[in-house]
């Protein structure tokens, strides 16, 4: 354990001094009135760890023995973790001083659970990838009950906690068994023993906890019952967090132990990988149907798109992956955009989350209505828009690994799915009630939401060419898939 | 003009975004400046699109005008046009102008509907321009949008029923497209068109999930090209989210709707179907002939029952798109010079017919047959207009619509005889849904009191008739300025069909003999 060890963990370091400090500070001061600046400071602060991480080290760092890895991969997924959660605090600020659960604690708690994050997508090492899980998943858990006074919130909290557990045993479970047969903890020992056809017995099953503790924390189908739940039970901004963030942290979590612990051995994850996303792609379409709740309907959304995310990852190749941290980022932008949307819905003063209250929302915020429409065709995949370049990328992963079937399950999955997205548009536009939203909207919602919608819109032209984002996903997935 | 094309594409992309950021407020004034700009914008387009006529050289049966430029994951973005397209693209810049001043009379939403319509445009020939694979669906796909707008804002009472039917079996046709187009991408390792139609997708029986597949890749991919353009043609038995569409979509819709996306799908196969899958579309081709022919009986009888105007024009299309299948699938010069010649002149009378309805909708608000009769009385010039475009729906020699299908009915008759004679008996009952509607709405007494009031076109109809006419009338006396458009093109087109067809024979019978 070496200075050069700590060196390659500075972002994680200065976070959790920054958390410390953020509480001490607080809880001597014993203010809540700390908070909007302390949250407006926490975003600031994300944004600056993620620039630090964007322009400084190049190339691969591994620390402690192998037990952290700094590559390529993992800075992408930090990038789009701290810029996710950083959107997240700003857009959804107002919302909770209004509905006054403002509380110091908040920004404390996102921080550590984006440190853990951070663990997470740079975990090599079952112990690490642990470690960084429960880090992020405490940190959730009480965030989602952070209304302590409202039942459904402690009730979303609650689910989530038992459920979460059942998930991290399961993952655990896998880990020891992983352990047992391997002899090591460290996914670059893994690798030696997991090789396609002679795997062990227990190894194998080994992998299969683990994935399905992972698929947990994605919320793919089938274990995805907690998602609807948490997401309406939850305060909106945290489930505009619960939306983006750690999706992105346990997908590339997801990436990294498939690649790099069982990279030899892609046959016998595949066809596991494969069966998630075609479950999640049509569960996730098809119960969204029914829903009137926009929080329930999202959460049924974003199944259906850690699906087609899953999609790329079948594919067990580099462009599967490049595909998958493309789909991730485009992702979490829509649905920055859309909740930033959500939050600002009021109807006389008080937020709703029934969709029906969008009725001919268009006739009277033309622009705002626009946006959402940009957003929702995006959702559905619908080209020019970027969301549709998300899931052009997996479908062509899908089919250049030869599973040609998984794309023509994924395209129909999406017409169910664009049903819904319609459904949105539809009120908002022919819809005839008069009596809906208050149309107010706070200015970092606004910004959000026309920001992303702009993006969405416009990053596929010619000479815009997405940002550069192919060019960054594909250096990412180039470390991880040797 | 190095980048005609694009200037001609994005033209009215621009203008809908000036309308979008600039023009404010919904009183009268800025709803004219709206309409305006938009018909100037459209105007502007058509006449910089008569430059195509004069750069494009037909006796070039390559693609001309063509512009390359990068994109993202190893796309381009490419657009040319060759014979085959050029004349869609002339097509659609000339209905625009006239679609817009067709709804000079909208007073709701009046600038989100300029905008929709003038987006549509870019969309629409963006489809008939692009060269690259994924810019084309990204084209063909994206019109869904502003279409399910305009239906679902604008159209009638059962509006939102018919544009979720419209969007969703659309876009289901479509997707299937997407995931065929990506394994061409990955078997051929490009999305350049010009490249793709020199390369031989494999044609050698395929095993799949135990069903042997004659025709293999070419095959699959043939039938998921098919999915989306026999739903978008529309093909029967996939045709019935068109009447539902047409009857509820306002009339600027119905127009662009019949006379311009329909015809994507007839491009499509052309594009694709037939060169890049030559094996699979004459294997296939006696299905689509016969489907073909069932569309045109059937759907001719259904018309004849409508009580519905729009429907029962609506219905007439898909009899009409019933000779362009046929022309397209007999695959030699004729048939395919048919079925492009039927498109062009099928968009100029079903775009007339629609504004017809258009006219005495506006003035009765009703589209019931039966709610009219008698009407040339009030209205002669009316009368007049109505009879020459159901004439040329009818196919009256001295009509272009008249061209369209005896050519196509010359080209399917060396085909299949069959098929020929059956499809001629759909001009007699086109003769008699169409001439009978005429009869219903126009002659007879007027005996109706709310039609008694009724006044005939104002100038303003009439100017929105007058190219038209003369199109119908120009391309029905001298079809030559459209066949030697697209003559050498549809001459290279065939001939490269049935020299793939031989080659591969040829291969078959060594794989035979081996």
């Amino acid at each position: 354990m070496t200075g050069a060890d700590f060196a390659i963990l500075i972002p994680e370091i200065v976070l959790s001094l920054f958390a410390m400090a953020a509480l001490m500070g607080a809880v001597y001061t014993s203010k809540d009135g700390l908070a909007p600046a302390l949250t407006t400071g926490t975003a600031l602060v994300f944004v600056v760890m993620a620039l630090y991480i964007g322009i400084g080290a190049d190339g691969t760092r591994v620390a402690f023995g192998g037990m952290f890895v700094d590559d390529a991969f993992a800075r992408f997924a930090k990038i789009t973790i701290l810029l996710s959660a950083a959107a997240v605090l700003l857009i959804g600020r107002d919302y909770m001083e209004k509905a006054d659960i403002l509380r110091f604690e908040y920004p404390v708690l996102v921080t550590l659970a984006v440190i853990g994050m951070m663990v997470m997508v740079s975990a090599g090492d079952l112990i690490a990838l642990y470690m960084g899980l429960e880090l992020q998943s405490l940190a959730l858990y009480v965030i989602a009950s952070l209304r302590r006074d409202s039942v459904r919130s402690t009730e979303a909290g609650l689910k989530y906690f038992i459920l979460g557990a059942l998930s991290s045993g399961l993952l655990l479970y896998g880990a020891s068994l992983t352990y047992g047969y391997a002899g090591t903890t460290l996914f670059s020992g893994i690798i030696e023993t997991a090789t396609a056809g002679e795997m062990p017995l227990g190894l194998l099953f080994g992998l299969v906890f683990v994935m399905a503790g992972l698929a947990f924390k994605v919320s793919a189908a089938p274990f995805h019952m907690w998602t609807p739940d948490v997401y309406e039970g939850a305060p909106t901004p945290i489930t505009a967090l619960f939306a983006t963030a750690p999706k992105v942290a346990a997908m590339a979590l997801f990436a990294r132990v498939v690649h790099d612990a069982f990279g030899a051995a892609v046959g016998d994850w595949q066809q596991i990988v494969a069966f998630l996303a075609v479950l999640s792609m049509f569960v996730g379409a098809v119960a969204a149907i029914g829903q009137t709740d926009i929080k329930r309907l999202m959460a049924y959304s974003s199944i259906s798109h850690m699906g087609f995310a899953l999609m790329g990852l079948a594919a067990g190749t580099e462009q599967g992956v490049t595909a998958m941290l493309i789909y991730m980022a485009i992702y979490v932008t829509m649905n920055i955009g859309t909740f930033a949307f959500i939050l600002s819905m009021e109807k006389d003063g008080r937020p709703v989350t029934d969709i029906s209250a969008l009725s001919s929302f268009a006739s009277r915020e033309g622009a705002k209505a626009l946006a959402l429409l940009v957003l929702m065709f995006s959702l559905a995949g619908v080209p020019p828009l970027v969301g549709f370049f998300g899931k052009y990328a997996v479908l062509w992963a899908a089919v250049e690994a030869g599973m040609a079937w998984l794309a023509i399950a994924g395209v129909i999955a999406s017409v169910i799915g664009a049903y819904y997205y319609l459904r949105i548009v539809y009120l908002m536009y022919f819809g005839q009630d008069r009596a809906g939203l208050d149309g107010r909207m706070g200015v970092a919602q606004y910004a959000g939401l026309m920001a992303m919608a702009a993006l969405i819109a416009l990053a596929w032209l010619p000479g815009v060419n997405l940002l550069g984002l192919e060019g960054m996903a594909a250096q990412a997935a180039g470390t991880l898939v040797r | 003009m190095d980048n005609l094309l694009s200037i001609v594409t994005f033209l009215p992309l621009v203008a809908a975004l000036i309308l979008g950021v600039f023009l404010r407020g919904e009183d009268a004034a800025a709803q004219l400046n709206a309409k305006r700009l938009a018909l100037a914008a459209t105007s502007a387009t058509f006449l910089i699109s008569l430059a195509l006529w004069v750069e494009f050289d037909p006796s070039d049966t390559g693609f001309q005008l063509v512009e390359q430029t990068d994109w993202l994951f190893g796309l381009t973005y490419k657009v040319g046009v060759d014979g085959i397209s050029v004349l869609f693209v002339l097509l659609t810049t000339f209905l625009m102008p006239i679609t817009i001043a067709s709804c000079w009379g909208v007073t709701h939403r009046v600038k989100e509907y300029m905008i929709a319509l003038l987006v549509l445009e870019t969309l629409m020939i963006g489809v008939f321009v692009a060269l690259d694979l994924v810019l084309f669906y990204l084209f063909f796909e994206a019109g869904l949008i502003p279409m399910f707008l305009i239906i679902g804002i604008w159209g009638g009472k059962d509006r939102i029923y018919a544009a979720f039917k419209f969007f969703l079996y659309t876009f289901l046709g479509s997707v299937l497209m997407l995931v065929a187009m990506i394994a061409m991408y990955v078997d051929a390792g490009t999305t350049d068109i010009v490249a793709l139609l020199d390369h031989e997708f494999a044609a050698g029986p395929v095993n799949l999930m135990g069903w042997q597949v004659a025709g293999g890749m070419q095959m699959l991919l043939w039938l998921a090209f098919f999915a989306s353009f026999a739903v978008k043609m529309p093909m029967w038995p996939v045709h019935t989210w068109l009447p539902d569409a047409h009857v509820q979509a306002p009339t600027a819709g119905s127009v662009v709707l019949a006379a311009i996306l329909l015809k994507m799908g007839g491009y499509g196969f052309l594009r694709f179907s037939l060169p890049m899958f030559p094996v699979a579309s004459d294997i296939m081709a006696p299905l689509v002939l016969w489907l073909s022919v069932i569309a045109i009986i059937y759907t001719s009888l259904v018309a004849m029952v409508q009580e519905d105007m729009k429907k029962l024009i609506a219905y007439s299309s898909v009899a009409h798109m019933g000779f362009v299948t046929m022309g397209i699938f007999a695959a030699n010069q004729q048939g395919v010079d048919g079925a492009i010649f039927q498109m062009i002149s099928h968009g100029f009378i079903s775009g007339a017919l629609f504004l017809c309805v258009g006219v005495i909708y506006d003035r009765m608000h009703t589209r019931d047959i039966d709610a009219y009769g008698g009407l040339v009385v009030r209205m002669p010039a009316y009368a007049a207009i109505f009879m020459l475009f159901t004439m040329a729906n009818v196919g009256l020699p001295g009509t272009s619509g008249f061209v369209g299908e005896f050519l196509t009915l010359i080209g399917v008759f060396q085909v299949n005889t069959w098929v020929g004679v059956l499809a001629a008996t759909g001009v007699i009952l086109s003769a008699a849904y169409a001439l009978w509607l005429y009869r219903r709405v126009v002659f007879g007494d007027l005996i109706k009191e709310s039609l008694k009031s009724i006044t005939d076109m104002t100038r303003r109809e009439k100017a929105i008739f007058a190219p038209l006419v003369v199109m119908t009338l120009l391309l029905g006396v001298y079809p030559s300025l459209v066949t030697d458009m697209i003559g050498p093109s549809v001459e290279a087109l065939v001939s490269t069909y049935d020299l793939a067809l031989a080659a591969h024979a040829a291969d078959a019978m060594v794989a035979a003999n081996d």
